[in-house]
């Protein structure tokens, strides 16, 4: 498997799609690369026009006591990016470019910043929604875009560790949370099946780290709190997910005071588009020239 | 000494944060109704691991080995041996 992910990485470089940048998981991408990702999003948003989400924008960092406060180092320790800087003084200057210098390690001095890495683009919109109060009768609903970071290098170009997520985000009831989920796993297998792809979709798990997180996956799947829609990239047998259909039930809405009209705990959900991937998919599936996919995809994603 | 299931209710007293007194429970009442929550269950598998010294294998490591007083009983008496 692994020899067709380097496979698939070496033609996507080699036809300019992807820039390396010498970090696995780490690529620049084309203007070509870029107008997919751009294309799908218009189409994602017209998927979900009708619900009128409210648009929210967060930068690709989050607040590090938000993000102590998340949780998320209980679940994914091994993936998180936090920021750390440089914070000392002139001499402290001068030992560090010596220790570089020497190609010493250099970064054992630096600082944890107030900035932690988004590790998914919904993380920062709950405590701030939370903020607002109690929800409208009708709930909330939240149309998300970030760049996300993740460690985990690998070759498999469908794992980056800096990739974009575009994400709706429910909050409010069971009812209301559960039906908004059901309603996108509907959509987005519709919505794919649209471009050409072959999807499958399957129960999935988060990868919760440690023996801990063996039984927060069996749980999950026990629940089936998550769904993925699968996507050949590089393998048959082991496909990509590349939009994910979460149930969080009353997780984050305990964690951030979250809470419906009639002040109970709110439940969540979120359904998320791993955008790059999306994009890898379609060049695997119709050729690494997008002028020559199929013209009902054409049509579909630039109305061609 | 007391039974296991008693440990168990005692263990389920201190780490699993539930609505009603673990004292009170029946062996099979689901305690997943009365509000253990899957991180609560990360809490409930190593206290209960600390109590017996036990390590309890993957493959019970799953929502049906903590739903009741008698499941955890059952999974601790099988791995005690």
């Amino acid at each position: 498997m692994s020899n067709a992910q380097a496979e698939f990485l070496k033609l996507l470089l080699e036809h300019g799609i992807l820039i390396d940048m010498g970090v696995d998981g780490l690529y620049g991408r084309s203007g070509v690369f870029e107008d997919v990702v751009e294309r799908f999003s218009i189409l994602v948003a017209a998927f979900g026009k009708e619900d009128k989400a409210e648009v929210v924008r967060f930068p690709p960092g989050m607040s590090r006591s938000q993000f102590e406060s998340s949780g998320y180092m209980k679940s994914f320790p091994q993936l998180a990016g936090t920021i750390h800087s440089f914070s000392g003084n002139d001499r402290e200057h001068a030992a560090l470019l010596a220790k570089m210098e020497a190609k010493e390690d250099w970064t054992e001095d630096q600082k944890a910043t107030d900035v932690v890495l988004t590790p998914a683009a919904c993380y920062p919109l709950y405590p701030a929604i939370a903020k607002r109060g109690a929800l409208p009768e009708q709930g909330g609903l939240f149309d998300l875009y970030s760049y996300c970071f993740r460690h985990e290098p690998a070759i498999d170009p469908a794992r980056m560790q800096m990739f974009r997520m575009r994400e709706y985000v429910r909050i409010g009831t069971q009812e209301q949370v559960v039906s908004f989920r059901q309603t996108w796993l509907e959509r987005g297998e519709a919505l794919m099946k649209s471009l050409g792809v072959q999807v499958a979709l399957d129960v999935a798990n988060d990868p919760f780290f440690g023996r801990a997180g063996k039984l927060l996956s069996n749980n999950q799947r026990d629940q089936k709190l998550k769904f993925e829609l699968l996507i050949p990239i590089t393998s048959e047998e082991n496909p990509t997910a590349c939009l994910s259909f979460n149930y969080h039930q009353d997780h984050f809405g305990t964690k951030w005071g979250l809470c419906t009209c009639d002040n109970a705990v709110a439940h969540t959900a979120c359904v998320g588009f791993g955008m790059e991937r999306v994009a890898l998919a379609l060049f695997k599936h119709h050729g690494m020239d997008v002028r020559s996919w199929p013209r009902a995809v054409r049509k579909v994603l630039w109305g061609e | 000494m007391s039974s296991t299931s008693d440990r168990v209710r005692s263990v389920l007293k201190q780490h699993a944060k539930l609505s009603v007194d673990a004292g009170a429970l029946a062996d099979h009442d689901d305690l997943y109704a009365v509000g253990l929550s899957s991180f609560s269950t990360v809490q409930l598998m190593l206290a209960l691991e600390e109590e017996f010294n036990i390590e309890i294998p993957d493959k019970m490591l799953n929502r049906r080995s903590f739903e009741s007083v008698a499941a955890i009983t059952n999974v601790v008496d099988t791995v005690v041996g």
